[in-house]
């Protein structure tokens, strides 16, 4: 009844090329934005910024950068653990190399040096596909934690090869540290994500994205109409890089605060943003904030339910966080293959056709 | 809008939490993973403490202890979860059993104002209580650890290892990488090489390590190993029929859960302690009578007398000791973690204190001052017996390093100062 086109008449192009082109879309667009900028700075505490919102907001980033890759351009991808210790590093050496300079540049620079190496690693994507491809980028995860691990001099040397955040401030407010106010941090990461999704947005839908997509469906066609592989696929490498890179950078410096690669960025962190692609569903910007709320609410929901709630104990509570998350994800994979994405697109078309759906 | 909902109601659970007059003891375990064979031990002796002191002294100073158990699966992204969750409950101290997740808390609960002890592992340096306020890491440290290890090399070799091999098998991670500093600067000094060989998380593939010590024969082998590391590497060490004499684990690689399963092959394993081993203590009597026999065990019970049941007992003892000297400081039972830290500072444990509590000799004596938060480095040496069936003590207490220890506990510590604009105290 209420949430349809009807009425709802474009006058020009830019109209209705626009991201959200129904009136009540939009309207829920600029509502959640408003609450999220104006509404949870000042009612959130330590324990929701740490244990849920930055989580969600890096996840989130991290999940639309694979996105790009995997769901519009069609490259498997296995490295996104390695790309994110990239820029967890490349912000780490920035920030102690440059101490004056603002963090909001180092983080912005990690992403471009992990775009430079995420291209590099791109590389053999112009000759192999598929799985092999998801191969040729595990090499990249093994090889990057490797590297960080072994050459002292990305972790400066340090007795123990972690690297710590040292103190920064963005406009006189800390940032990364131990004094950070939860709405600093929190407004910090939200504004990189949300600069992120409409990056992310405006680029899948403009020239840009529909090569990738081309690349996607049938590269040998998309070649014929004229679409430059190299550039594309290495294209989507860089920029997908480039937002996962952030997000390591975020990671380590917003929100862990200390690091050490083996354990944060292994293997099974590429998985972990490998599954809120595919459960979030793929190409599709919703889907990775869909896919990174679930991966990363649900966990800490059903500890609080279990242990706080019903006072279980710890262990049994874990062993069955992990039964229920990953019954979950085979439950959602066989109902919906196309994820949360997909969810919300069937629910948006039955209620336009409510309440007469013949 | 799903999220919103789940958000929703995960603020309403946290919202209950009770308030009441007592002490709450967080204990940042892991029960599930590839670390929880060595976890479970030390957090059911931990926790029975707590039950102990409860049930038979009603609390501590009258009020009584409450632990609150969090999973933190030995990863950090967890261990922030369980740091924030339990802090808003008022907690005192934070113990939280993993190299990574101490690095991570220092800078928080140092903002915070809550102490953190990481007892035997953690940040070394923490020791120079003029930079570390907040974190204590007494009785001993990793590089205690490491310096007592040679030094028993020593003793076995007249005093000279010069020209020999020690070969280092070390989780590949801050945990691990902690000795190396320190076995480099003693290599140097007492003239013998270290051959360096790390083994990735979680440590179950560990054939190509083995084969390096195989093919390289060093003189020793050390190990700072957690969880299945351990079984793996000492299975290994047996299957090379590397004599298990020169094998010598820190004490975080030295429980009945790390050698059972390699049977009488492992008979022999060396590794180093920080407190008595076996259940042979009066202490124990109590923890029968008040909490195994009253069923209010934690986990399943069947750890008492375990290496790792005692030192997490040992932690939780060191732990009200401290909150009963805070009590006497300041003159009130109820105290905070500020006040917790002020009793942390002031500990002493003589061998009167653990008369008195049922454990003469259990551990070394020492004391905590302003500048000193790591203890003395008193350790020991314990060895596997396999056909008995226990860890025996094969040395006394003995003290290591200083002079090195020191030089390097300076030297990291000044770092960490300048790094984060710390001023020293104590003066």
């Amino acid at each position: 009844m209420l949430y349809r086109e009807a009425g709802d008449f474009k006058t020009s192009y830019a109209q209705d090329n626009q991201t959200f082109p129904l009136k009540l879309d939009r309207f829920g667009y600029y509502c959640i934005l408003g609450v999220a900028v104006f509404v949870i700075p000042f009612v959130i505490n330590d324990y929701w910024v740490n244990a849920v919102f930055l989580p969600f907001l890096i996840y989130a980033i991290a999940a639309i950068g694979l996105n790009i890759l995997v769901g519009y351009c069609g490259q498997l991808s296995l490295g996104t653990g390695g790309f994110m210790a990239v820029g967890a590093y490349a912000c780490y050496k920035l920030m102690t190399a440059f101490p004056e300079i603002s963090i909001l540049v180092h983080v912005l620079l990690a992403g471009g040096i992990t775009a430079a190496v995420g291209v590099v690693f791109g590389l053999p994507s112009l000759r192999i596909k598929g799985f092999y491809l998801a191969v040729a980028t595990l090499a990249a995860q093994f090889f990057l934690v490797w590297l960080f691990n072994r050459v002292a001099w990305f972790y400066n040397y340090s007795a123990s090869g972690q690297i710590s955040a040292p103190e920064r401030a963005v406009l006189g407010v800390n940032i990364t540290g131990a004094n950070v106010e939860p709405w600093a941090a929190y407004l910090f990461c939200l504004a990189f994500l949300v600069a992120s999704a409409w990056i992310a947005r405006n680029l899948t839908r403009g020239a840009t994205g529909r090569r990738w997509m081309a690349i996607r469906d049938m590269d040998i066609a998309a070649e014929i109409i004229g679409v430059n592989p190299l550039r594309a696929k290495l294209s989507a490498f860089a920029v997908s890089s480039f937002f996962v890179g952030i997000a390591g950078a975020l990671f380590f410096a917003v929100y862990l605060g200390a690091v050490e690669v083996g354990e944060a960025f292994g293997i099974q962190k590429s998985f972990l943003v490998l599954f809120m692609v595919i459960i979030g569903g793929l190409g599709s910007i919703f889907g990775s904030f869909a896919g990174a709320a679930f991966m990363v609410l649900l966990p800490v929901f059903l500890k609080n339910a279990l242990v706080g709630g019903l006072g279980w104990p710890t262990d049994l509570a874990t062993h069955l966080e992990i039964m229920i998350v990953g019954a979950l994800i085979i439950i959602f994979l066989i109902v919906e293959p196309h994820g949360f994405a997909q969810l919300w697109r069937i629910t948006k078309e039955k209620l336009r056709l409510w309440p007469f759906p013949h | 809008m799903k999220l919103k909902f789940a958000a929703v109601a995960l603020g309403a659970l946290l919202a209950a939490g009770p308030v009441l007059a007592e002490l709450v003891f967080p204990d940042l375990s892991y029960r599930t993973g590839p670390y929880a064979a060595n976890v479970i031990p030390f957090s059911d002796g931990y926790q029975d403490y707590f039950t102990l002191v409860n049930e038979r002294d009603g609390g501590i100073g009258g009020v009584k202890a409450r632990v609150l158990e969090c999973e933190t699966g030995y990863n950090t992204e967890k261990g922030v979860e369980c740091y924030e969750a339990t802090k808003g409950e008022g907690a005192l101290i934070y113990q939280p059993l993993s190299t990574g997740i101490t690095y991570q808390v220092i800078p928080k609960a140092s903002a915070d104002g809550i102490p953190v002890h990481s007892m035997g592992y953690g940040r070394t340096s923490a020791k120079n209580g003029r930079v570390f306020e907040w974190v204590f890491n007494y009785p001993a440290n990793y590089w205690d650890g490491a310096s007592i290890a040679v030094n028993h090399l020593l003793d076995q070799n007249a005093g000279d290892l010069s020209g020999k091999t020690i070969a280092l098998v070390y989780h590949n991670s801050a945990y691990g990488k902690e000795p190396i500093r320190t076995l480099e600067e003693l290599a140097k000094k007492h003239g013998f090489t270290l051959s360096l060989l790390p083994v990735d998380h979680p440590g179950q593939e560990q054939k190509s390590q083995w084969l390096q010590i195989r093919q390289q024969r060093p003189d020793y082998v050390l190990m700072w190993g957690w969880g299945v590391m351990n079984q793996v590497a000492i299975q290994e060490a047996a299957n090379i029929r590397f004599p298990m004499e020169n094998f010598i684990g820190i004490w975080w690689s030295g429980s009945e859960n790390d050698v059972r399963p390699v049977g009488a092959r492992a008979n022999g394993y060396k590794a180093l302690n920080m407190h008595a081993v076996g259940a042979d203590f009066p202490v124990f009597a109590d923890m029968q009578k008040y909490v195994m026999d009253a069923g209010k065990a934690a986990g399943a019970g069947d750890q008492m007398g375990t290496v790792l049941y005692n030192r997490g007992m040992y932690a939780a003892m060191l732990a009200v000791e401290a909150a009963k000297t805070a009590q006497q400081i300041h003159g009130t039972p109820d105290i905070t973690a500020a006040m917790m830290r002020d009793g942390m500072e002031t500990l002493v444990i003589d061998a009167a204190k653990m008369g008195s509590l049922g454990l003469a000799g259990f551990g070394p004596e020492f004391a905590v001052s302003c500048e000193n938060h790591g203890g003395n480095g008193f350790g020991t040496v314990t060895q596997w017996d396999a056909a008995a069936g226990i860890w025996t003590q094969i040395t006394d207490y003995v003290q290591s390093d200083q002079q090195v220890i020191g030089m390097l506990v300076a030297e990291d510590s000044a770092a960490y100062a300048a790094e984060n604009g710390i001023t020293g105290r104590c003066d």
